[in-house]
């Protein structure tokens, strides 16, 4: 009892410290709520959450969900996956917040207040794919190094915000422009003022399109602290890691932007195929740009035990980073056979889609159930893990469900 | 008169070494009893105890429970306070014990953190903590795809 009366008097900067992370909330805490430390954080109370999601990292933090959370066509906050490179910002004074448009390709450095963006420009609302550019990760071999990524770090919510290019448009872009940079409030891990945790971009190709956007909303409200509130880069189809959190600066760049985590390994991956476990020289190294087709089955989750002659509908979704998915099947042999889903087309670019079946299984037995999307270029998800690249990134290797009829 | 000044620093001097040595009396005094009982020279009354916890003794910082370090997770083993005192500093353990790397790997991780990172040199504690982390996180082998495993499984009801 006096450890817990101790924990209570303790400042939340103390606690932080205790449990090396920071709470995020600390200021609405409920008063009888008591983190406990070191053990499971509760998920809810911190980033309202699903408690079923599965912590990767408390510090920084990094979250994912299972694919049946992600069930929902729109996912909710609750099931969205949490990727963060360095500490959440502890203070947010929403007045005071300004976007800054500067770079080598600005034909005038100008900023705006929150206010300014939302009435100086239309606003549009989309519903977008996010997925980590290291979804996938832990199934590498040799193991690739980063937060163990399974399937989770995937969504699909509606963002409300400004088109990119009518703010860069509107401070001006001159012709030599190649590239945009962001630059973001949260902290380096060593809490080094001088050290971004991440500062990526895209090139104008896909900074220019309707899509890409300033975003203030997710799913019709304010977007969670711990998802960017209260200015987020929307970039649906990319490694989400373009979709930059906390946005304060935006930089036109006549070069690739050179940022934290543009440059090495990060986010990049050999321009030529490789080996397992081969060096691949810096100069080989190519930036990510759109995701690769894939898909997860929501329903059911995987384990269920179902009867004999009953049949199994599947319900689950798929995206194919820039591209539409055209096809998705199913197969129920380990891929020997393959029967086709229907897939619904996406609500709008960049969306993932619905896809649903209904199976019945030969005799009893343990089955899997192996979901296969087909982009509109006629790629298809491999079966076993893609192309080994030193940080793990796009593997989109098919998901699977395991299944037994008694 | 030249007598009587070398008497005078003579006695000054024997003055002062007298100061001296009763110092050092005083202070081994001192030590001696601080050493017996470091609370002695606390007034109790001056202690407000209300904000103090009582931690009982099998309460420890770097409690270890089955093999677990249990403030970070990780694996008992040699070398690893060295890894958690240099190694949770930034990140958590999380972000270790889920990564496995063999030698030259883990030294291009350390190696990448000290240049970009502001991770510090480590010394001789460099060795210590990858020997510590190939020991006890080593690579698996998964080959191309590994079996569905910790499948719980459930009951599924009619729609």
């Amino acid at each position: 009892m006096s450890r817990r009366k101790f924990i209570k008097k303790a400042t939340l900067g103390t606690l932080a410290g205790l449990i090396g992370a920071d709470i995020v909330f600390g200021a609405s805490m409920p008063k009888n709520y008591f983190p406990i430390a070191l053990q499971e954080p509760d998920l809810f109370q911190l980033f309202g959450k699903s408690p079923e999601m599965t912590v990767l990292n408390t510090k920084p933090w990094n979250i994912e969900a299972k694919a049946h959370l992600l069930d929902d066509k729109i996912t909710p906050n609750k099931a969205m996956f949490l990727r963060n490179n360095g500490l959440l910002p502890e203070k947010i004074d929403l007045d005071k917040w300004t976007l800054t448009i500067d770079g080598e390709s600005v034909k005038e450095k100008k900023t705006y207040s929150l206010s300014e963006l939302k009435s100086k420009f239309k606003q549009y609302t989309y519903q977008l794919t996010l997925e980590c550019g290291g979804n996938g990760r832990s199934e590498f071999d040799p193991p690739a190094k980063g937060n163990q990524w399974t399937i989770g770090a995937v969504s699909c919510a509606n963002w409300t915000g400004v088109r990119l290019k009518d703010v860069l448009e509107d401070a001006g872009i001159k012709e030599d422009a190649v590239y945009i940079g962001y630059h973001a409030i949260d902290s380096h891990l060593s809490r080094d003022p001088n050290k971004e945790p991440i500062s990526r971009g895209a090139p104008m190709e896909k900074v220019v399109q309707d899509e890409t956007l300033l975003a203030f909303k997710m799913n019709n409200e304010a977007i969670p602290l711990a998802h960017g509130y209260p200015l987020r880069l929307i970039a649906g189809g990319w490694p989400a890691s373009v979709s930059g959190k906390w946005i304060n600066r935006i930089s036109i760049r006549n070069k690739v932007h050179d940022g934290t985590k543009m440059t090495g390994t990060a986010y990049r991956v050999p321009c030529k195929p490789v080996a397992p476990g081969e060096k691949v020289k810096d100069e080989d190294m190519c930036i990510i740009e759109s995701m690769p087709v894939k898909s997860l089955i929501t329903f059911p989750k995987t384990g269920a035990i179902i009867k004999e002659n009953k049949k199994l509908h599947i319900r689950g979704h798929a995206w194919a980073g820039e591209l539409e998915v055209a096809q998705m099947e199913y197969s129920i042999d380990f891929g020997a056979t393959w029967l086709e889903c229907v897939i619904d087309k996406p609500v709008n670019r960049l969306a993932w889609q619905h896809f649903s079946a209904s199976l019945s299984f030969p005799q009893k037995g343990y089955y899997e159930i192996w979901a296969r999307a087909t982009d509109s270029q006629g790629v298809k998800q491999p079966m076993v893990l893609p192309g080994w690249n030193p940080k793990g990134y796009l593997n989109n290797a098919c998901h699977r469900i395991a299944v037994k009829v008694i | 008169m030249k007598n009587s000044d070398f008497r005078i620093q003579v006695k000054a001097f024997y003055a002062f070494l007298l100061v001296c040595i009763s110092l050092l009396v005083l202070l081994s005094i001192v030590i001696l009893l601080y050493n017996s009982n470091p609370d002695i020279f606390y007034s109790k009354k001056e202690i407000d105890t209300k904000d103090y916890i009582e931690v009982s003794k099998d309460d420890n910082y770097d409690k270890i429970e089955n093999g677990i370090h249990i403030r970070t997770g990780f694996k008992e083993g040699e070398g690893l306070m060295e890894t958690v005192n240099n190694c949770t500093n930034c990140h958590s353990a999380q972000l270790v014990i889920q990564n496995r790397m063999n030698k030259e790997r883990w030294e291009e991780t350390i190696h990448w953190m000290q240049e970009t990172q502001n991770l510090w040199d480590l010394g001789d504690n460099e060795a210590i903590i990858i020997n510590y982390l190939v020991t006890n996180y080593p690579p698996v082998k998964k080959g191309r795809r590994t079996i569905l495993s910790t499948v719980e499984w459930y009951n599924l009801e009619d729609e």
